[in-house]
């Protein structure tokens, strides 16, 4: 361990001391400001929770909050059954028929820029007819956000041991049984932190949303989207903040979650 | 053995719902694309003229190859300002991604040398921000970087500068944030190749006598490309298609071509030129798609 630690050097030290920085202090210093009493940013007028009382009587925003929790709450549900049966197929099903094209179909949108996929959704619902608003955009947003949980679920799938199902087949588990029983527990936190990913995932999309929403069904990045493009409001930074609050719950959570069941894990191999 | 065989089966079942899912929501939808970006604009609801319809029986199927127009794909070759969008589309990405890889390279060497049990918390740590909304870190970067934000503050009150300097709407403001967003996209990758280095190999160097310079040039940073390949493809491809960050960092003098899109289906409603100049876009990002496929793909099988 000793050994390890002296490779450390100044230069990486500073590195990782700069970059911790660079990614954290713009959020710390926006979190700040949205308790700052003054409109101004320059001033600072002292701690208040004015904004915040401002966002809860703002009817229009907090319609738009609801329908992004309802959004993100389903299409991650959908999105996390669909993308863990996905990883099973590709880390358990050898050489199906089409599994090119399948992996290739679940990499693609974790890089495909944003406009192409939401712009080609669109023009598949206006040809479809089917009226835009809660469930087009939740179809939206799973077909985004599947492809994250199936990448996270499938690295969690491969590394690991497989004799463990190999031994309750062995036992006399039917495949169905031998998945429920030993393999679903041991990917229990890979599953859990895929859903938790796909919730912030579509709870932060704007550009897929705008595509495929239809009037009058706003979610909150799309609201706050249209205020940002006016200038800088101290409400604004309130919301920001509640969605930091609520993703760093979501984080403990899932963190926890996996926490507990590595130690759950680690103790039920020796048997 | 004969136990793996038996999962192998049902576990291929597994596939058809998602199969199906991805099927429908991801390929089909392009083939909407390509036929809408083939079609004549109209101003009408929706604003294209159809193509065909399969309840106009098969007939129609080939006055409507007779109808296909390649006049919104000789609009983009016409007009400077889509090739424009390209161009700079294009040239924005490779330099985000060159900063990218030399502020992200340090950083994930730093992560990769920490002792391992600091190196779990060090990746939670460039995680988190990746998980807090992307929106929302661009509009903290327009907080600081706007006309009286803290960074023209502390400038002012360091005396670095006279008056305030304009930075939101300029290039050096969109690569920020640029830089800001995709900076977790490097590491990561990064500081997975890195870390399973083997740090036998560096030792090696270091006994038969080569400084820490060589030892970093002639061993790890080798060993390291198929990481920095990925990390640049992470980034590269997603950014070229970027709408937000230029749409509220840059200045709104020269357009990248997802904001040009978007100006075309939102502003102008032009769907068949929207349309086209997506399919163009997707044309240009194919080979960096095909070799990120190529290397997510080997990076699972080798893992396994």
């Amino acid at each position: 361990m000793a050994a390890r630690a002296s490779r450390l050097s100044r230069f990486n030290v500073a590195s990782l001391t700069l970059g911790l920085a660079f990614l954290y202090l713009p959020i710390l210093i926006l979190v700040i400001y949205s308790f700052n009493a003054s409109r101004l940013v320059t001033v600072w007028g002292g701690w208040s929770l004015r904004w915040y009382h401002e966002f809860f009587n703002d009817r229009a925003m907090i319609d738009a909050a609801w329908m992004s929790l309802r959004v993100g709450a389903t299409s991650a549900t959908v999105a996390t059954v669909l993308g863990t049966l996905a990883a099973v197929a590709l880390s358990r099903g050898q050489g199906f028929r089409g599994r090119l094209l399948f992996s290739g179909m679940l990499y693609a949108p974790l890089v495909m820029p944003e406009v192409i996929t939401g712009l080609s959704l669109l023009l598949l619902f206006v040809a479809l007819e089917v009226e835009r608003g809660f469930w087009t955009v939740t179809i939206a947003h799973t077909t985004l956000t599947m492809c994250f949980v199936a990448v996270v679920v499938q690295s969690r799938l491969v590394s690991l041991d497989r004799s463990l199902e190999e031994a309750a087949m062995d036992l006399g588990c039917d495949p169905f049984r031998a998945f429920a029983m030993v393999t679903l527990p041991l990917i229990a936190p890979a599953v859990i932190a895929g859903w938790m990913l796909a919730f912030t995932l579509s709870l932060d999309d704007l550009v897929i949303a705008s595509f495929t929403t239809g009037p009058g069904s706003a979610t909150l990045p799309i609201r706050i989207y249209s205020e940002v493009r006016l200038g800088v409001k101290p409400e604004i930074n309130a919301i920001c903040t509640l969605v930091i609050g609520l993703i760093a719950v979501v984080i403990v959570i899932a963190s926890l979650a996996s926490k507990l069941s590595s130690d759950r894990g680690e103790s039920a191999a020796p048997l | 053995m004969s136990a793996r065989r038996i999962f192998s089966r049902p576990a291929r079942f597994a596939a058809i719902a998602p199969y199906v899912w991805m099927v429908l929501f991801f390929l089909v939808p392009f083939a909407f694309v390509l036929k809408i970006s083939l079609s004549q604009t109209a101003i009408a609801q929706p604003p294209y003229t159809p193509l065909f319809s399969l309840a106009e029986g098969w007939s129609s199927l080939s006055d409507a190859f007779a109808a296909l127009s390649l006049d919104n794909f000789r609009l983009l070759l016409s007009d400077d300002l889509y090739l424009a969008s390209y161009l700079r589309s294009v040239v924005v990405a490779l330099t985000s991604t060159a900063i990218l890889l030399l502020i992200g390279y340090p950083i994930a060497y730093g992560m990769a040398r920490l002792p391992r049990r600091w190196q779990g918390i060090a990746m939670m740590l460039v995680i988190v921000p990746f998980w807090t909304s992307f929106l929302i870190r661009i509009y903290a970067w327009v907080n600081i970087l706007q006309h009286d934000g803290l960074l023209n503050q502390i400038l002012l009150a360091l005396h670095l500068v006279s008056k305030p300097v304009v930075w939101l709407s300029t290039d050096s403001a969109m690569y920020v944030g640029i830089v800001y967003s995709y900076l977790p996209f490097m590491i990561l990758p990064l500081f997975a190749t890195l870390t399973k280095l083997e740090p036998a190999l560096e030792e090696a160097a270091a006994d038969l006598g080569a400084t820490p310079r060589e030892i970093f040039w002639l061993v790890t940073f080798p060993l390291s490309l198929p990481g920095v390949g990925a990390g640049a493809l992470l980034c590269f491809i997603p950014i070229v298609g970027e709408f937000v960050i230029p749409d509220l960092l840059a200045g709104s003098k020269s357009l990248m071509i997802g904001q040009t899109l978007w100006l075309e289906f939102f502003t102008n409603k032009d769907w068949p030129v929207a349309s086209s100049i997506a399919v163009v876009l997707l044309a240009v990002l194919l080979l960096p798609l095909l070799l990120y496929d190529r290397l997510q793909r080997r990076q699972l099988e080798e893992s396994r």
